[in-house]
């Protein structure tokens, strides 16, 4: 395995973790819904999972966690075991092994406590098509002891004027923003969604990421299944990168798309020649290669800074500077081998 | 690994309940085909053989009931049946095939809720059809009323009760909604055949007659029409009819899925 094979969270302890961070910035008193835990350990917590249909290994052996206030990430192509990591962890499904614990509760053992705590958007729901959104949001409403405010989560996303409106006349973005909305509306602790955004148009995209970082912020914690890197780089604290059931990375999506490429890489031209110990011997600088004409400076951190600093001190200045800012679709393909989308897959 | 979080009380709230019966009434009013071929169609062949000046005759071939009469208990049986075998299976399918019900398993609210919520909704309309039934033949045709309304009512519930359980065993065994509705036609013709539907029980021969009175719908026009016209139903009926409440519920406790 390679130097990207983490499946610790080793890596996430260098930022403050993100539960750390809404207490600095004194963003979570308000915990949303129930009687407030006192919750050190993580609001999500999954070892070793794993689960087969049949002979298919869907998911294997995967664990990572996840904090209050967190927006936690799972990214892969179609039939990485996505949806099963998540439907196993609410419960849906049981596990072959591995233990999962929400807020300390074990989701086939706890099933009535669980489903109090953990709003949930399927992959794949429906709702009587004869039901006007208004009634479906009373009616889901009532299931919960301490609900959202249905208002504001509807106005969220759009769907104030839907109200009175059959489900079935719903287009799939507003279908899938109702879902949204229910998922969030028993004022959950933790909100698993799955894959929330396709089928989305940009706007509304938008509009659900910012209802998400609102919700993030009362110190909800958020599993996210994607397959838009945009979102998850937008989006996502940190990042699991699953790839035919197993998790192949985990990290911020910043200290994947660095780790991918072994960091930043910047090119230019220099206006003269210079010892090349003069960028090596930076903390920021990696290593220094020389492609004709052309040096390649690879590193981490505020690496062009640095580096032109540094050749400026020499009287040397650099031209035609370029970085290439890799990405997290660089680093999905890096390390899965697989191309997230297919090509003409972009919604 | 001790619990960071324990509710006080780990239920659904008490007014879930009344909130998804209220979704599923207004379902079954917006898609009124279950309510139309119930309560519309029985009420429609109620008038049509009132009308029939013929049909009011007392019949000897009949014990002396008149053909109008005779039907009463046919009517009542086919409103329970049609609602039975057809409006209950049919949404539960759909909600499965849905995944309405796996959806609604993600809550505080079990998935059987809305199942119960449906039975609740059906008997409301199976109680209308037959009240109506009655008062209409009653009011309108000079039916005598009811000899034993107590033993009425039992057989009213016995009838629903097992006809409920076949129609759950129905919404188990089918996968989608095409399925659940062909094993309902299998199952509803035959059936209202021997509750004597298409011909009179009485003027087939004897062996139909004793088929008759050992089918969920033969034991309830049985029990229904000794409580209207004799006094309280025998044992065999109402027998027949806990049976197969019993042994169909059964079934279908054991072999309904929700996803
Ligand atoms: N109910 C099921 N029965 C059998 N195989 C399944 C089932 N659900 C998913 N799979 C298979 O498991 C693998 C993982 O699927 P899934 O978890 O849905 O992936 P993703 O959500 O990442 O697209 C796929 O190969 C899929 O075909
Ligand atoms: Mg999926």
């Amino acid at each position: 395995m390679g130097i990207l094979h983490s499946v610790a969270d080793t890596s996430a302890g260098a930022d403050a973790s993100p539960a750390a961070r809404a207490a600095a910035a004194g963003r979570r008193p308000d915990l949303g819904a129930g009687a407030s835990p006192a919750a050190d350990g993580p609001a999500v917590e999954i070892t070793h999972l794993r689960k087969t249909y049949g002979s298919l290994v869907a998911v294997d052996d995967v664990s990572f966690s996840v904090a209050e206030g967190e927006i936690f990430g799972i990214l892969g192509p179609n039939g990485a075991g996505k949806t099963t990591t998540v439907e196993c962890a609410i419960g849906l499904r049981p596990p072959d092994s591995g233990t999962i614990r929400l807020l300390g509760l074990d989701p086939q053992a706890d099933r009535d406590r669980v489903h109090e705590i953990v709003g949930v958007q399927l992959q794949e729901s429906a709702f009587p098509a004869k039901l006007r959104v208004g009634e479906i949001l009373e009616e889901y409403r009532s299931f919960y002891r301490r609900p959202a405010d249905v208002t504001e989560l509807v106005d969220a996303l759009g769907l104030a004027g839907k109200r009175r409106d059959y489900y079935r006349s719903l287009s799939g973005g507003q279908r899938q923003r109702l879902s949204v909305v229910l998922a969030l509306i028993g004022g959950p602790k933790i909100a698993v969604l799955d894959e929330m955004t396709t089928g989305l148009d940009p706007q509304a995209r938008r509009d659900a990421w910012e209802l998400i970082e609102k919700v993030r912020d009362r110190g909800v914690a958020i599993v996210l299944v994607t397959h838009f890197m945009e979102e998850a780089e937008r989006l996502c604290d940190r990042v699991a990168l699953i790839d035919s059931g197993h998790l192949v990375a985990l990290d911020t999506p910043a200290g994947l798309t660095a780790r991918a490429r072994g960091g930043k890489r910047m090119r230019f031209v220099p206006s003269g020649p210079f010892d090349d110990r003069l960028l090596t011997g930076l903390t920021e600088v990696a290593a220094v290669q020389h492609d004709g004409r052309h040096v390649v400076v690879t590193g981490t951190g505020e690496l062009v800074n640095a580096v032109i600093l540094a050749l400026h001190a020499a009287g040397i200045t650099a031209r035609d500077v370029q970085l290439d800012a890799s990405t997290l679709e660089d680093a999905f393909v890096r390390l899965t081998g697989t191309r997230l989308h297919q090509n003409g897959d972009q919604p | 690994m001790t619990s960071l979080y324990r509710p006080a009380r780990p239920s659904a709230p008490r007014g879930a309940f009344g909130q998804i019966v209220r979704n599923e009434a207004r379902l079954a009013w917006r898609q009124p085909a279950g309510i139309i071929a119930g309560i519309g169609i029985s009420l429609l062949l109620l008038v049509i053989f009132g009308e029939v000046p013929v049909f009011q005759q007392p019949s000897p071939r009949l014990g002396g009931l008149s053909a109008f009469e005779a039907y009463i208990p046919v009517l009542i049986a086919f409103a329970i049946g049609v609602l039975a075998l057809t409006y209950l299976p049919g949404p539960l399918v759909s909600y499965r095939e849905q995944g309405v019900l796996r959806r609604l398993s993600t809550t505080p609210v079990p998935a059987s809720w809305v199942l119960a919520a449906q039975l609740v909704v059906q008997a409301c309309l199976m109680v209308i059809t037959v009240l109506m039934l009655i008062s209409v033949s009653i009011g309108f045709f000079g039916a005598s009323a009811p000899k034993d309304p107590g033993g009425l009512i039992l057989a009213v519930v016995l009838a629903i009760a097992a006809l409920f359980m076949i129609g759950l065993v129905i919404a188990a065994a089918a996968r989608t909604t095409g399925a659940a509705r062909g094993l309902t036609a299998a199952a509803f013709y035959p059936l209202m055949f021997f509750a004597g539907l298409y011909v009179p029980m009485q003027i087939l021969p004897r062996v139909f007659q004793d088929i008759s009175h050992f089918t969920p719908l033969g034991a309830a026009v049985q029990a229904l029409e000794d409580s209207m016209w004799q006094g309280f139903p025998p044992a065999t009926p109402l027998g027949v009819l806990a049976g197969y409440a019993a042994v169909f519920g059964f079934l279908a406790k054991r072999f309904f899925r929700w996803e």
